[in-house]
């Protein structure tokens, strides 16, 4: 199995922490991505994801290195979804193991942080009265890859 | 004049109707190439808002463009 990986099914939550598992592990923090039925302000019916697949999970791999790098950490895996996915579906998982607890909750942040900044990865919202938008697309705002807000 | 594939994603997929086109161009650098297609399809996104990878490798906007590279424009990520 890839350590990070793109999705365009749904994301086997526990065939992934069966992969984590490790004897010299006394932590796992794992973090879910969810679709949520709100964004500023508006009601979201579903969103769509698209991916730069190649770059991505190499971009991917390049976290996860970063976050074995950094903290004390046993294992670092991480999926994204693309596809289009209903409100409450799994966008998003990181999970990681260490020795203790606090690496692993660091180290699951930073994953999670970096990916959302780093990764191509674009989101289309579809509202409930038929409209899409692109997110971060509009004419004005950031930069591609900036630090999130 | 230098021949690239060129690949779109998300919003320039959609305002340029296809996945990839190949072009001859005589743009020597990513940003270049984009300005040059921003022009001809009417991209909405302004050049220092887009991203380049050549060859799937993120790459800075003054990258030279080589015959038969693999060029992709990035809009504004938005993952998890």
């Amino acid at each position: 199995m890839k350590p990070f990986a793109i999705s365009a099914v749904p994301i086997e939550v526990a065939a992934l922490a069966r992969a984590l598992a490790d004897d010299r592990a006394g932590a796992c923090v794992t973090f879910e991505g969810w679709v949520r039925n709100r964004n500023e302000g508006q009601p979201v019916a579903s969103l769509e994801y698209e991916a730069y697949a190649l770059l991505a999970e190499s971009e991917g791999e390049k976290i996860l290195a970063e976050a074995r790098e950094r903290f004390a950490l046993t294992g670092a895996v991480a999926v994204h979804r693309t596809g289009h996915l209903r409100i409450g579906e799994l966008a998003v998982w990181v999970g990681v193991t260490a020795e203790h607890r606090g690496a692993a909750f660091d180290a699951c942040r930073y994953i999670i942080d970096e990916a959302k900044a780093r990764l191509p990865i674009w989101k289309k919202e579809h509202y409930a009265g038929g409209t899409t938008a692109w997110i971060n697309c509009a004419t004005r705002g950031e930069h591609a890859g900036s630090a999130p807000p | 004049m230098t021949r690239v594939e060129v690949q779109y994603f998300a919003i320039l997929r959609e305002q340029r109707g296809v996945k990839a086109e190949s072009i001859a161009t005589a743009a020597a650098t990513v940003a270049e190439l984009y300005d040059e297609l921003r022009v001809r399809h009417g991209f909405t996104l302004p050049g220092d808002r887009v991203r380049g990878a050549v060859n799937d490798i993120f790459v800075p906007a003054s990258h030279p463009l080589r015959e038969g590279d693999r060029v992709v424009f990035i809009p504004p990520v938005a993952g998890g």
